[in-house]
């Protein structure tokens, strides 16, 4: 399990245009160029080779899976905040204000009560 | 010696220019009493007639990240850029450049770091909506210079209530031993109850409507030994997931000291219990 990772996946695209742009038009792909060549970037000269996403979180990014997201713990924020910039106008257009993130809180309803998986890295 | 004019704290509601500006057919229907109580709490900041903010905020992933996490960091620079891409797009909020004020933040640093706070610090920190929001909300012509500080409310393991308390101390010392004529205010934002990115998020009203009545009578009475007894991360974590930027309110009452605030003010809008505190140093006061 790499939650760091996961992070910095929702970190680094969600700050980018170009990079949300194909998240959010081609989510299998991006993805794959991302574990090739964006993830593993520390700075312009330099490459980290320490980290690596399991099979189930590769899987919830290709699949905007905010759900399977927040249960593996990925940090609250990061996820709510890539997933907005993705879904919020269309839903708004469709169903009105805040639409999407209605939606977000009621796929989550059964940990309602219940200690949330830690976001702790 | 420099003066303390003023402490502020308060929500901050990235939404709030947005919702006060669009086509007023447009508007939320709490968007005028959200704009008269947001322009009678800038009154309370402008009759002190400041020279410098010393504004106390968190970044939320914007230029800080999980490879490089500091607990508490100050800026020391000329000028500060203001708001990243992900915020003008979420939120609407325009892009700033503020003044810094070097010889302060390095004062400050220093000071700080002599009564054992041994806080990080950036020589080019691009500074997100925590601090923005209260320039937009109390001094939006974004006219002073700024000493911005980060405090960590966001990647565990977080500092205790008692170290954020602790520090808004340290931070007033640091300030009243600032060799300058110039008058300061504190300015410092973080939430009530709050849920992001789980369950809870935007209901009718905050998380925990309770904990937020309980923590403005708190606030109101400048009663840190109720608020140290009663809070701890694993009591804000069951108030809303990110209920964890009320110790930002914690610091700003070590910042004031243990005493009733000279101004109170609350709205209840959607999701969120937003509330403005202004505390008047009580020897200026007089």
């Amino acid at each position: 399990m790499s939650k760091y990772y996961v992070n910095k996946f929702l970190f680094t695209t969600d700050r980018d245009p170009e990079y949300l742009k194909r998240y959010t038009e081609d989510p299998r792909n991006f993805v794959a160029t991302w574990e090739q060549s964006i993830g593993p970037r520390l700075n312009d000269a330099e490459m980290s080779t320490v980290n690596f996403f399991t099979p189930e979180e590769r899987a919830a990014l290709i699949n905007h899976d905010y759900v399977a997201l927040f249960e593996m713990g990925a940090h609250f924020f990061l996820n709510l905040t890539i997933f907005i910039g993705i879904y919020d106008e269309p839903y708004m257009e469709k169903s009105g204000p805040l639409a999407f993130q209605k939606e977000f809180a009621a796929k989550l309803q059964h940990w309602k009560g219940k200690e949330y998986p830690s976001v702790a890295t | 010696m420099a003066q303390l004019v003023a402490t502020l704290a308060s929500t901050h509601h990235p939404f709030y220019l947005r919702a006060t500006t669009m086509p007023p057919e447009q508007q939320m229907p709490q968007a005028p009493e959200w704009k008269r109580k947001i322009e009678a709490y800038r009154e309370t900041l402008e009759r002190t007639k400041p020279d410098i903010l010393v504004m106390i905020g968190s970044d939320h992933f914007h230029q800080i990240f999980l490879d490089n996490c500091p607990q508490f960091l100050i800026g020391k620079a000329p000028r500060y850029d203001a708001t990243f891409y992900n915020e003008e797009r979420e939120f609407g909020i325009p892009k700033y450049v503020l003044d810094g004020d070097e010889d302060m933040s390095g004062f400050m640093h220093q000071h700080l770091m002599d009564q054992d706070f041994d806080f990080a610090f950036s020589n080019e920190l691009k500074i997100d909506h925590s601090i923005i929001c209260p320039i937009i909300t109390v001094r939006p012509d974004a006219d002073l210079p700024v000493v911005p500080i980060y405090t960590n409310i966001f990647a565990p393991p977080l500092p205790s209530p008692r170290r954020f308390y602790n520090l808004g101390r340290a931070i007033r010392k640091a300030i009243d031993a600032y060799p300058s004529d110039k008058r300061v205010a504190a300015i410092g934002t973080g939430h009530l109850s709050l849920e992001l990115g789980g369950p809870r998020q935007f209901m009718e009203t905050g998380p925990d409507p309770e904990f937020d009545r309980q923590a403005i009578e708190w606030l109101r009475n400048g009663d840190i030994d109720a608020i140290l007894a009663n809070v701890d991360h694993e009591s804000m974590a069951k108030s809303g997931n990110a209920t964890h930027g009320f110790l930002n309110f914690i610091l700003m009452l070590g910042v004031a000291g243990p005493e009733g605030a000279d101004y109170v003010d609350n709205l209840d809008l959607f999701h969120t219990m937003e509330a403005y505190f202004t505390w008047y140093p009580k020897e200026a006061a007089a």
